[in-house]
């Protein structure tokens, strides 16, 4: 039977007391700051991280980013709700400290305001033309010719001077 | 009977569209739209405040509470530092920075100010600890400060001369204590 010796497990006893320590690392962060985020999960912060985006990168929301200051961002959601803050609490906290840019759906105040009305204005207005355009092309094709019959000789003698002037040039190019 | 057919007048313009007023109110529409983007690209295309530019107006609330106007700092040097606690090249600086203040702060003609860009009130506090800053720190609310700068990342450092102009801006971090007093000294001479 192999007996451990008195060095060796002193040094297994080391590694335990380390893990140990490490184990409680971040709850000791926590506690050094007061707020016990243990009860919050990652979903939850998620479903509140998703309406916001990364402060330092191009259009990516915060659940998904991997950026040290994402990671940031998260773990302050996460406190925030441990703290006891609503969803709109903290996405109010975050429009306040870093301006509205950072929410995926700005709100309807100053210049914002376009964004909600220029997609449907431009959409009707489309709609619109678009009738108004079918309903001239539908007249047109009501008519009984295409193009509407000279009115007069002279009219009719115009046109077969400048067609045969047109023939004309064109047994020239050939 | 064949119908009578009605032939317009020889000076009479046909009407193919819609009344007048909404075509009027369809372009103004769209020139503005246009002109909006137009703004906006111009805006974004401009790059950061420059040497010899009027610095931006701010108001910085630092973490004690106290608040700096930069109208009432007229006639002293301000080291403006936008910083942040995820950022590994602001570490570089950090005690540059710190450094540089303790040995101009006796002069009273010099103020340090930091800028925290985007960073959480923990994470920043801990960085200050870490390299024991000691001169004024606040967030940058709203991002309106780093907006007016129209900075690009961090770190980035302006030099507001005591007539109100930028003398120096360092877009990346200072690589020593000499070149920061350098700088500083530089903004300080008539």
């Amino acid at each position: 039977m192999k007996v451990i010796q008195k060095p060796q497990l002193r040094i297994l006893l080391y590694v335990f007391l380390l893990a140990i320590i490490v184990g409680l690392l971040p709850l000791a962060s926590a506690a050094a700051q007061g707020i016990d985020t243990s009860g919050i999960t990652d979903d939850q912060v998620n479903a509140i991280a998703k309406q916001l985006f990364c402060p330092v990168c191009e259009s990516t929301p915060l659940d998904v980013c991997g950026t040290q200051a994402c990671a940031q961002w998260r773990e302050l959601i996460r406190e925030k709700l441990a703290e006891g803050w609503t969803e709109d609490q903290i996405k109010d906290y975050f429009s306040n400290q870093y301006g509205d840019r950072v929410l995926a759906e700005p709100p309807a105040r100053g210049l914002n305001w376009l964004v909600y009305v220029i997609p449907p204005l431009v959409f009707f207005a489309g709609a619109f033309f678009l009738y108004r355009g079918f309903t001239t092309w539908r007249n047109l094709a009501d008519e009984p010719d295409g193009e509407p019959e000279p009115e007069n000789e002279s009219e009719v003698e115009d046109q077969d001077e400048y067609l045969a002037r047109l023939e004309a040039e064109l047994k020239k190019q050939k | 009977m064949e119908a009578e057919k009605q032939v317009p007048e020889p000076n009479q313009t046909p009407e193919t569209g819609g009344p007048q007023w909404g075509r009027i109110v369809a372009w103004v529409g769209l020139l503005s739209l246009l002109g909006l983007v137009g703004l906006g690209l111009v805006r974004a295309q401009r790059g950061p405040v420059g040497v010899g530019d009027p610095a931006p107006d701010f108001v910085l609330t630092t973490y004690q509470g106290d608040q700096f106007d930069s109208q009432d700092l007229r006639g002293k040097v301000v080291v403006l530092n936008f910083w942040a606690s995820w950022c590994k090249p602001c570490e570089q600086e950090a005690a540059d920075l710190e450094s540089a203040w303790r040995y101009f702060e006796p002069s009273g003609d010099v103020i340090f100010l930091g800028v925290a860009y985007t960073d959480t009130p923990t994470e920043s506090q801990k960085y200050l600890d870490k390299f024991e800053i000691t001169y004024p720190n606040g967030d940058d609310l709203g991002t309106r400060i780093s907006q007016a700068y129209r900075i690009t990342g961090v770190p980035e450092t302006y030099i507001i001369g005591p007539d109100g102009l930028i003398a120096h801006d360092q877009i990346g971090p200072f690589m020593s204590l000499g070149q920061i007093q350098s700088a500083v000294e530089a903004a300080l001479a008539p």
